[in-house]
């Protein structure tokens, strides 16, 4: 691992986010920071994440709302300290990683439907126990001998 | 005037502050950033530190050049530059410069090799505006036009900016702001671009042009040759037996 790698690494675990495990489709709540003079106030952004971008610390994703009839995009840097928490409201079902087609929609068509298959595991929890397992084989081997 | 340093480009990266904003900034690396003899005022007229980093192959290394590096005791380097500094900001010969040489939050001038972008256009390279999209311009869209006027003069202007090489030239940043400082590692991040591509060697100096902070390091920051890091010289002292001691440690 490169040192840049590694700063980003180590930047990551010092900022000590955790989010759950959202993608496209997904409906969110962003809990965003705002500085109001002097006092700050936790203010939420509720809308649908249409995009996920880039890797490590450079993450990003964009949350999209309609606000008074009007279209509302905005980017979140994803380990921004602006960012106090994520909710995740409703998983979406969707055949895209980028939902841009979705600027172009209004009302119905502009809907995504619920994807509800809960006993499939996330990728991410899929590979965690994937390691858990290979970990406990590892353990056992060298004990049966 | 307190010595510069010679770093290595390694790439660029984001810091997020405490106020939640995020800085771009541009990771170098001091590698064995050491000082390799004296330039002295009786001697050559002139008061400066020659620096060398990195490590160069011995058998790549000339044979007056290894009995250069070797009556300073250092390893042979890689790259070699003078920095001209006051006199009581000498450092003495063998020692290494460290990453906190610089502090937080001070401003410094970077000079480094520009990336080279051979023959260039007079678009990219003196942001002409080029010719027209349409409106009977044919296949000269980002051609300079015209280079001068009629009869008279009859000639075209010296110094008109016209196609020609690009970059890798020597370019110098001023007023970059130290972001942080990692001695243990050598590292130090400045906010902003640094000129040159990554891996290539710059130059990095207090800037001219503004006041260096109180809590800065004079002479500078650096370990004698052969003495062990600062905090472990105490243990290291008694612990075992310092080889090769410099004539200053």
């Amino acid at each position: 691992m490169n040192i840049i790698e590694q700063l980003e690494k180590e930047q990551i675990e010092k900022l000590g986010k955790e989010f759950p495990d959202f993608d496209a489709g997904d409906t969110v709540i962003v809990n965003v920071r705002v500085r109001e003079g002097e006092r700050t106030r936790v203010q939420a952004y509720e809308g649908v994440c249409i995009a996920r971008n880039g890797g490590g610390i450079n993450q990003s994703f964009t949350v999209r709302k309609i606000s008074y009839g009007e279209g509302v995009e905005r980017v979140f840097p994803l380990y921004s300290p602006v960012i106090e928490s994520i909710k995740l409201v409703r998983r979406g079902k969707v055949r895209r990683a980028k939902l841009y087609y979705l600027r172009d929609r209004r009302g119905k068509s502009a809907r995504i439907a619920e994807r509800v298959d809960r006993n499939r595991v996330s990728r991410k929890d899929r590979i965690a126990a994937e390691k858990a397992a290979a970990a406990a084989a590892a353990d056992s081997t060298p004990a049966a001998e | 005037m307190r010595s510069g340093v010679i770093a290595q480009k390694l790439g660029m990266t984001r810091v997020f502050n405490d106020a939640g904003e995020h800085i771009p900034v541009t990771v170098l690396k001091l590698d064995q950033c050491q000082v390799v003899a004296h330039r002295t005022k009786d001697k050559n007229g002139y008061v400066a530190l020659q620096v060398g980093v990195g490590k160069a192959k011995v058998k790549n290394v000339s044979k007056a050049e290894r009995g250069h590096f070797a009556l300073a005791q250092v390893e042979p380097k890689r790259k070699v530059a003078e920095f001209r500094v006051s006199e009581d900001a000498v450092i003495p010969v063998g020692a290494e410069i460290l990453a906190d040489h610089f502090v937080a939050g001070q401003f410094v001038d970077v000079t480094g090799t520009s990336t080279g972008k051979g023959f260039a256009g007079g678009m990219k390279r003196w942001n002409f505006a080029g010719l027209r999209a349409s409106h009977g311009v044919s296949i000269s869209h980002r051609s300079i036009g015209s280079t001068g006027a009629n009869q008279d003069p009859g000639r075209v202007f010296k110094g008109k900016k016209m196609p020609g090489h690009l970059g890798a030239e020597r370019v110098t940043t001023q007023n970059l702001q130290v972001v942080q400082t990692d001695p243990e590692r050598g590292l130090i991040l400045v906010a902003g671009a640094v000129p040159g591509v990554k891996g290539g060697y710059i130059y990095i100096r207090d800037a001219v042009k503004r006041a260096l902070p109180e809590d800065a390091p004079r002479p500078g920051k650096f370990r004698e040759n052969g003495a062990a890091a600062p905090e472990a010289a105490a243990e290291a002292a008694d612990a075992a037996p310092v080889e090769q001691n410099g004539e200053n440690a």
